[in-house]
């Protein structure tokens, strides 16, 4: 496999994010910017080389595994979550709920409007 | 005997390889229960693992700290899959070029939406500031939403369970709201998704059609730089 050069550029990527924010005083997540930084190299070069596609599937294919170790820390909290249950829940479903009618809208008003009426 | 038991034990509960081990299982085991179930949203696979991992720690009387000794070295490569996302957006680089001015338009107002109307919401209910600050990134993939919470000084390992509510939430419920908003449009339907359940709707709205599930990545990434930028900066203002 020659996926660890390509590790190591995500490694790198990361690195100069973190560098980046505490030199600059971003409010941003170091990862954040690595992210923006790979974002603009791929678009400089023009296309993804397939290492890197490789190196991007392993990691992204397994996604989920990489949300359980933080996620496990429900357990300290649960006192907090269930002390505040109700503002919790309405405030998950509320906002959720309307963050999908409002964007779907809009994004359907904005596109149809593009298309001259066609639809 | 028993105390042959009891010094492994000792010796397992103090390794780093206990918490690893634990997490790598309760893994596989989710996903082979998520597909034996025919994928529904239901056996999220998430939900399932950690639910797993919780009662093997309360059972084993191990305490977080410990076994996040262990799965720390999991838990660290949520920065690299950040910066991998770059990959999947540029893939997307035809889409945005196309309805790059709305799509931008409506992630802006989804991101303010999901993140200060969740706020709102539990402000007036009366929630706490250590529960509005863990809550105001809960609508972007994980490792984004967890730098934010870091970074305002809300709880990183609630703000995740935030997150996946609202990506279990959105993902089971989406497609019905939807349904009864009148969004047919595919493209709006997948971005819509995405704003507002980040990675976990993404998977449902794949399901919907491969129109649907583009919009929907493509939200992730933009959604979560959004609100990476937005919601430090209106906490620093409100302060």
């Amino acid at each position: 496999m020659i996926v660890l050069p390509y590790i190591t550029v995500l490694l790198l990527c990361q690195l100069a994010g973190e560098v980046t924010v505490r030199l600059c005083g971003l409010p941003l997540p170091g990862p954040v910017v690595g992210m923006v930084i790979l974002f603009v190299a791929l678009v400089i070069r023009g296309r993804v080389p397939p290492g890197l596609n490789d190196a991007v599937k392993a990691i992204l294919g397994n996604f989920a595994l990489l949300f359980i170790p933080a996620s496990v820390g429900v357990m300290v909290h649960v006192k907090a979550i269930a002390a505040e249950a109700w503002p919790i829940a309405a405030a998950i479903l509320g906002s959720t709920a309307l963050t999908l009618v409002v964007a779907g809208r809009l994004m359907q008003a904005l596109t149809r409007r593009d298309k001259g009426g066609k639809t | 005997m028993s105390t042959d038991l009891q010094s492994i034990w000792v010796y397992l509960s103090t390794s780093p390889l206990l918490g690893l081990t634990s997490t790598l299982l309760a893994y596989q085991a989710a996903m082979w229960l998520f597909e034996k179930g025919g994928r529904t949203p239901l056996l999220n696979p998430i939900l399932v693992s950690v639910s797993f991992i919780v009662a093997f720690l309360l059972a084993t009387g191990t305490e977080y700290r410990t076994y996040f000794d262990g799965a720390q070295f999991v838990h660290f490569l949520l920065g690299p899959a950040t910066v991998a996302l770059a990959v999947p957006l540029y893939n997307q680089m035809h889409i945005l070029r196309r309805a790059w001015p709305a799509v931008l338009a409506v992630v802006l107002v989804g991101a303010v939406m999901a993140g200060g109307g969740a706020v709102a919401i539990a402000w007036s209910l009366g929630g706490s500031e250590k529960i509005l600050l863990s809550l105001a990134p809960k609508s972007v993939t994980i490792p984004i939403a967890m730098g934010v919470a870091e970074r305002i000084g809300g709880i990183p390992s609630l703000t995740a369970v935030m997150v996946m509510l609202t990506g279990i939430f959105g993902a089971v419920a989406g497609g019905w709201i939807l349904d009864r908003a009148g969004v047919r449009d595919p493209a709006s339907r997948g971005l819509a998704m995405g704003i507002a359940s980040h990675g976990i709707g993404t998977v449902r709205a794949l399901q919907m059609g491969e129109v649907a599930g583009a919009f929907s990545g493509l939200a992730i990434g933009l959604t979560g730089l959004a609100t990476a930028v937005l919601v430090p900066l209106a906490v620093s203002l409100l302060r």
